[in-house]
């Protein structure tokens, strides 16, 4: 006899914890070939709000870790997802209906991003930053720190429902940011499952929010929230995006314009869209 | 007698030579605008100077055809090198003629010949030196292999330091490869026009730099909106740049922004004291106060507020307020009426909220827009004069218990420009440096400008940083961007 299998209930992942969304709204979430997947959460305006409050309550933890430390944590999420790498392969397939070696690549690719930036994490300062020879007496160091809480809409499309979601966090990451990113509305299992990576990997609670539902819905509310510094729209059709840029010069948040980088891109541009500059003075003297 | 007596020591005018009336700069050649024109004053005297022709719409079409042209058959053409060696030259002509546009910016913006000459026109001189530098060298300039030019950049600039800001926005924008149309300020287009002259003295191909003075509502807004332009940069008042930003939303043009600020100058107990004083005045009365990342709170230890408060207010009472163009000079005009006014009414907020009002007790001029450099004490952080920018002459002073408490207060603020920290202890300065959210510190000293040091703010200060090879990010693609 076959034995009954158990599924998953996807929720949220917020605050290190896996919550319903307090709207109580689900919505169905099915395979390309018309199969029912789950019920997945539905985000809210609440639930977006309280993904900001946790990551603006961990901008603390994660931008105070040494570079080294960012770095290990990064890297322990690449070796947790490489550990699972054949349940994601699974559902990346039955999500998007990709072959198995196209999932399995993508898979890859996404442990692949995560060692890239793990070493990135204390080298950018070395080659973004640096010493500016002033005409005086001067010491003038330039450094680039995290602008803060930033909010991302992931790719939805074809092979990115992982790589996608991996490749828009990983840069704001790397430098110390905290972020709320919206999933793939299409396929957003993947996603959720790699919240469970996630919680497995030493990522202080916060530093990543994860939340599925429409993003036609919900990031309007995360573009004019004021206590969002940046938000990358890469993931965004045009019309929420130019809606959304709208809403953010309200607070002069910083935009990533949709199309700015690739929606699976690993680049030392994209790591430098979400610090800012810091130059520091200070006198020489002898006396 | 007192120590205010002394003779009067005036710069000469003389080394000016200016038309009774100047028109658009477009494609290498004057030309009449049709918006209008306006007289520009010295805002000393509130005698004209000079007529101004404006431009309008169509002007700004001409202007961004103009640049477009010359990008695409000249300057995107050109290499590197010889890109280069025009900055050189402009850089070199600023350098000879440096005196004739001290006297033009004083005379135009009612600032002290002393900083003219000493502090704006001379960093004027090193911002095209040092990117001239950097023409043939965007390989190296860390942005990533391979950057390219944008094309044309519309750039907007503010009356505070007229033709520094220019340099800070016109000599990147062409060592990157791009052609600019600027738009001066409309309280200040003198040294902006006279510096048409010296593209043309350079040699300049037509079209690279178009040059057109107007209204921000008439010709700033066509520039902003206009199809043909690849990148705006502005520097001026968060609300425009909050405009801008909106205005921008959904194309594809590039945008950087230098707006407001309220910069947190901190002083330990431990600081050296008179240092500290000379730094907090030069922190908001330098440019009578007319500067974005002017450290315009005072965040003073509250064991030696009575100390700086007494020292401020000694050494404020030896600064001289008057004409500008007097190269004894400390404070200058207030650059227009309007400006006048706005300071007047958020000083006024200051008492009628509670503060307690010091003033300069000094005479001012008949004629001209003056205010006496001002310091409330007694400010919490939510009178009005400690949370808006004012742009002049007014310090408010807050104090602080614990470290913990000066970094809460200083970045207690929208905006993200500027800061100051004092103490003679080296670990508690750097870990303060650490926790400020803003784009510039200055540690024991403040108001330091260098073009290899990048500018910009953190925050509602705007995004982008000038200066340095990260001031050439802003007029470069680079990576996936392309």
């Amino acid at each position: 006899m076959n034995r009954l299998a158990v599924p998953k209930t996807y929720k949220l992942f917020i605050g290190g914890k896996f919550p319903r969304s307090e709207s109580g709204r689900t919505t169905t979430v099915s395979s390309p070939t018309g199969e029912f997947l789950a019920n997945v959460a539905q985000a809210s305006r609440k639930d977006a709000r309280d993904a900001v409050v946790a990551a603006r309550a961990a901008v603390a933890a994660w931008s105070g870790a040494t570079a080294y430390n960012r770095g290990q944590v990064l890297y322990r999420i690449a070796e947790m997802l490489e550990g699972r790498a054949e349940q994601f392969v699974t559902e990346i397939v039955q999500a998007t209906g990709v072959k198995p070696a196209d999932a399995r690549t993508e898979v890859a690719a996404a442990i692949d991003c995560l060692v890239w930036h793990a070493g990135w994490t204390d080298k950018f300062a070395q080659v973004h930053g640096g010493a500016n020879p002033v005409a005086g007496p001067f010491f003038n160091l330039s450094v680039p720190e995290p602008t803060g809480v930033v909010a991302l809409v992931a790719s939805s499309g074809n092979g990115t429902s992982l790589l996608g979601l991996v490749a828009s966090i990983a840069p704001a990451l790397t430098t110390g940011n905290t972020v709320v990113v919206l999933a793939s509305e299409s396929a957003p299992c993947p996603a959720m499952t790699f919240a469970e990576v996630l919680a497995t990997s030493d990522v202080p609670g916060g530093a990543i929010n994860i939340l599925t539902g429409s993003v036609a819905e919900v990031t309007p509310w995360l573009a004019s929230h004021a206590d969002v510094n940046a938000i990358d729209l890469t993931g965004a059709e045009r019309g929420l995006a130019t809606e959304c840029e709208r809403s953010a010069a309200e607070t002069l948040m910083r935009v990533i314009r949709p199309g700015t980088f690739g929606p699976t891109e690993c680049a030392f541009e994209r790591i430098a869209a979400f610090v800012e500059t810091k130059t520091v003075w200070h006198t020489k003297s002898l006396s | 007698m007192t120590f205010r007596d002394y003779a009067p020591a005036p710069e000469s005018t003389a080394i000016l030579k200016l038309q009774k009336s100047y028109g658009l700069f477009i494609n290498g050649e004057w030309s009449d605008g049709h918006g209008g024109s306006m007289t520009t004053i010295s805002p000393a005297t509130e005698k004209p100077i000079a007529e101004v022709a404006l431009a309008d719409a169509s002007d700004v079409n001409r202007a961004v055809a103009a640049a477009r042209k010359s990008y695409d058959t000249v300057w995107s053409k050109m290499s590197g090198a010889e890109r280069g060696k025009y900055l050189f030259r402009i850089a070199r002509l600023i350098q000879e003629r440096a005196r004739e546009f001290a006297v033009a910016e004083t005379l135009d913006n009612g600032k002290p010949i002393r900083e003219t000459r000493d502090i704006d026109i001379p960093l004027v001189a090193a911002w095209f030196f040092h990117y001239a530098g950097w023409a043939d060298k965007l390989d190296y300039a860390g942005l990533g292999p391979k950057p390219s030019s944008l094309g044309v950049a519309g750039q907007i600039i503010p009356w505070n330091f007229p033709l520094l800001m220019l340099a800070w926005k016109v000599a990147p924008a062409l060592a990157a490869g791009n052609t600019v149309v600027l738009k001066p300020a409309e309280t200040t287009p003198l040294t902006a026009l006279l510096f048409a002259d010296v593209c043309q003295q350079a040699g300049l191909p037509a079209g690279v730099v178009n040059i057109i003075p107007g209204l921000g509502g008439v010709a700033g807004q066509a520039l902003v909106e206009h199809a043909g332009i690849n990148k705006i940069a502005f520097t001026g008042s968060t609300a425009v740049g909050r405009g801008i930003a909106r205005a921008l939303a959904g194309t594809d043009t590039r945008l950087t922004l230098e707006l407001g600020g309220k910069g947190a100058n901190i002083i330990f107990d431990d600081a050296a004291m008179d240092q500290a004083v000379e730094g907090i005045i030069n922190g908001i009365f330098f440019n009578q106060g007319h500067v974005c990342c002017a450290g315009s709170r005072l965040l003073v230890q509250e064991n030696v507020q009575d100390e700086v408060v007494e020292k401020l207010t000694r050494r404020l009472s030896t600064l001289r307020l008057g004409d500008p163009l007097d190269k004894n000079t400390d404070i200058g005009a207030i650059n227009s009426r309007a400006q006048l006014d706005r300071i007047t009414a958020i000083a006024a907020t200051g008492e009628a909220e509670g503060a307690d009002r010091w003033t300069l007790d000094c005479e001012i001029p008949k004629a001209g827009f003056w205010f006496r450099p001002t310091l409330f004490t007694n400010v919490t952080t939510s009178h009005t004069v400690a949370k808006d920018e004012i742009f002049g002459p007014v310090l408010s002073v807050l104090s602080f218990r614990t470290p913990d408490e000066a970094i809460a207060k200083a970045n207690n603020t929208p905006y993200g420009l500027s800061a100051g920290v004092w103490t003679n202890n080296a670990s508690r300065m750097l870990r303060v440096v650490d926790s400020l959210r803003a784009g510039v510190v200055w540690a024991n000293t403040f108001n330091q400008f260098d073009p290899t040091s990048p500018f910009g703010g953190y925050k509602e200060s705007g995004y982008g940083r000038e200066g340095g090879r990260h001031g050439l990010a802003a007029y470069l693609a680079t990576g996936g961007a392309r």
